[in-house]
């Protein structure tokens, strides 16, 4: 704690006031005066230490607003007051009961400052300035007034400002604060980067792409900033329940101080009216309910707070708190279970070795730009070499010709191999994805299979998001129901709908949510590449990897920043740890409360247990709602 | 419009009452205030001057948490 910094200066002034009001009161219960004079005494520390619960008391009742905290204590202490007036001279617990109230007022205003730091500061990556080259000279700039087009110098050790590509040297960035993974990303010339990443090892020029209101950082902070403007369940019912209870409260209280002296002088016994009060007293004091008050909100805050620092945006608590209740999860396949990209999966050659097969399929593709060709590039990696390739023709719909060392080689699917004259051969595998076929002069060489493959993490993902409580998981996917099986299989997915337009998407998923009973929630997964309608249909739309679809980040309730689909499990614990946190503090709450508000009705609880009682609750609700912030382990 | 305004305010209650306060506050299309950011975020009714608007924000809010401040 840097001390100037973790406490405010209006923490600091009543932390002053709490100090001198605790001594005099200490002081003056050794004066040995009575009467008038000891009221006197005491109404000094009580003055110096509630004179602002006073007068905001005051105020609310001026502005027809008269049922809060203030009142209840002004109320409390001010009768306390009187009831020692009219007895044994007792003002020590009117003092102390404003006393411990400051106290807590005190730890709280502190506990939710500190959190506030430690969570903005968590989520700090805005980049304060960039410096923009000119002439030769670096010159820092406001980020917001670089335009698109300029070329920004970015050292080791700096935040990337601003999106953007880089024109000049290569570096690894360390995207932890953006995506919560810790392996450093290389980078080099060419390759597109997003700000909010710091540069760890080497000078990049990079030339921006976007302005910075529109860049990953800007964007990011947006959503983390506004996340807790979309109240949840849990919230809303807080502050309804503020708005009835302090009513219900005081009438109680009202009513406690009035029925039982009554009742016992129609009865015929003595009225007792101080005991009465005293009690009715007792209970308004315990009745503060600043432990929910503030714990809910502080809950959800930090839990927000803890799933942004995983790489996790959650855009509000209504979205953290269905997210909780997800028992079914939806998902696209492709970009989200899959890579999205394909890759040479298997190769069957018939009459040469599989080398050479490869090797003249990946030159007659040389020249092309189909995901295809770009697939058994990468495969053989040898494929700039001294060949001569000639005369490359593309025949829409079936592949491509070139003439491979003046030898004439076709690759494409059947109707290719029937057009050239070459007899495929039928292959004792079985094939889910796309099979390239090869031939050479018109002889059948063999042919190469290509898929879209799963993502190494994607069976991993599927077994945490059961043990973290989903009991149901779908796959929609616009592949053939072979491609489709195969990959439900390989994962251990329950249910597979193949074969489906975007618009089918939809349709499909408002099914299962319309067919579902029970109170679980469905969840969509997509990758934000044309399924943002069916984000805003499920009734948690997750988007991984969307950060540059604006689309997706508009219709998520929860944006994954990589790609990885074991975040959604990740995602789905923080949740429920956070939910269960603020179930903890209701619960935990109302039941101390209700506790001592009978105790204090039957008498067994004095002012004193109920202040502490009250502080303490408070405490132990601020502190329990901090722990939504620690997720590294979950 | 949207606008958004730096505020300063005790409680997570107070904040609530604020909330409410700025809604029904005539020229406020929708109002929300983030306790734990310490924001209020104000959408104005069109052709609404959010100056003229903002000061009846402020004094809403101020009968409802007397000790509450919003930086206009």
């Amino acid at each position: 704690m840097e001390g100037d910094d973790a406490v405010s200066r209006k923490q600091k002034k009543n932390l002053v006031r709490i100090i001198i009001a605790s001594v005099l009161m200490v002081a003056f219960i050794f004066v040995p005066v009575s009467g008038i004079w000891r009221l006197l005494l005491f109404l000094v520390p009580y003055l110096v230490v509630g004179y602002d619960i006073l007068i905001k008391a005051f105020k609310g009742i001026i502005h027809l607003q008269p049922f809060d905290e203030c009142f209840l204590m002004s109320v409390a202490t001010i009768g306390a007051i009187v009831v020692g007036m009219m007895g044994d001279g007792d003002y020590v617990e009117a003092v102390a009961v404003m006393l411990f109230y400051q106290v807590g007022e005190w730890f709280q205003s502190y506990a939710v400052g500190k959190s506030r730091k430690s969570i903005s500061s968590l989520m700090d990556i805005r980049p304060d300035h960039a410096n923009v080259e000119k002439d030769g000279e670096i010159e820092e700039t406001d980020p917001d007034e670089v335009a698109v087009g300029t070329v920004i110098v970015v050292r080791p050790g700096e935040r990337i400002p601003i999106d953007g590509v880089i024109t000049e040297g290569s570096s690894s960035l360390n995207t932890s604060a953006l995506t919560g993974e810790s392996l450093p990303k290389d980078v080099m010339v060419g390759d597109e980067v997003i700000s909010g990443c710091v540069n760890m090892t080497g000078v990049l020029r990079i030339r921006t792409t976007k302005e910075f209101g529109e860049s990953t950082v800007s964007r990011i902070l947006d959503l983390v900033e506004n996340a807790s403007s979309r109240k949840s369940r849990s919230e809303n019912f807080i502050s309804r329940f503020a708005r009835y209870y302090t009513p219900a409260v005081v009438f109680s209280a009202l009513a406690l101080a009035l029925l039982p002296p009554f009742i016992t002088m129609l009865c015929g016994g003595a009225a007792r009216w101080g005991l009465w009060i005293y009690r009715a007293l007792t209970f308004l004091v315990i009745s503060c309910p600043c432990a929910l008050v503030i714990s809910i909100p502080l809950s959800f805050f930090a839990g927000i707070g803890g799933a942004g620092r995983e790489g996790v945006l959650v855009k509000g608590s209504n979205c953290l708190e269905a997210l909780a209740g997800t028992d079914t999860v939806v998902f696209d396949k492709t970009g989200t279970l899959t890579k999205g990209v394909f890759e040479v999966v298997a190769i069957h050659p018939d009459s040469v070795d599989s080398n050479t097969l490869l090797h003249l399929a990946a030159h007659v593709e040389r020249y092309s730009s189909h995901p295809i060709a770009a697939s058994l590039r990468a495969a053989y990696s040898f494929e700039l070499d001294d060949c001569e390739i000639n005369d490359v023709r593309e025949i829409s719909g079936q592949g491509v010709t070139a003439s491979v060392n003046g030898e004439t080689v076709a690759v494409g699917n059947s109707r290719l191999m029937e057009s050239v004259g070459a007899v495929i051969q039928k292959c004792p595998h079985d094939h889910v994805g796309t099979v390239i076929h090869v031939a050479k002069n018109g002889v059948y060489l063999g042919h190469i299979e290509i898929s879209d493959v799963v993502k190494p993490t994607s069976s991993q993902a599927i077994a945490e998001l059961r043990r973290a409580g989903v009991t149901r998981t779908v796959m929609l996917t616009g592949d053939s129901a072979a491609a489709a099986e195969k990959v439900s299989k390989e994962l251990g997915i329950d249910e597979v709908h193949s074969g489906l337009l975007p618009e089918d998407k939809v349709s499909r998923v408002e099914d299962l949510i319309g067919a579902k009973k029970g109170k679980g929630l469905t969840a969509f997964v997509g990758d934000g590449i044309n399924d943002a309608p069916v984000l805003t249909v499920a009734d948690v739309g997750i988007a991984m990897g969307a950060l540059g679809s604006d689309a997706a980040i508009e219709a998520a309730d929860v944006v994954l920043m990589d790609d990885d689909p074991l975040k959604i499990s990740k995602a789905m614990r923080i949740a429920r740890k956070c939910m269960a946190i603020v179930r903890e503090n209701i619960w935990f709450s109302l039941g101390v409360k209700a506790a001592c508000l009978v105790l204090g009705a039957l008498g067994l609880a004095n002012m004193w247990t109920a202040v502490i009682a009250d502080v303490g609750v408070m405490i132990a609700a601020v502190l329990n709602a901090i722990r939504a912030l620690f997720v590294k382990k979950l | 419009m949207k606008k958004t305004y730096k505020i300063d305010v005790d409680c997570a209650n107070c904040a609530n009452k604020m909330e409410n306060a700025a809604k029904n506050t005539e020229g406020v299309k929708d109002a929300s205030v983030n306790f734990m950011m310490l924001k209020m975020n104000v959408e104005f009714e069109e052709g609404a001057d959010p100056k003229e608007v903002m000061k009846k924000v402020l004094k809403n809010c101020k009968r409802v948490e007397s000790d509450c401040e919003i930086f206009l």
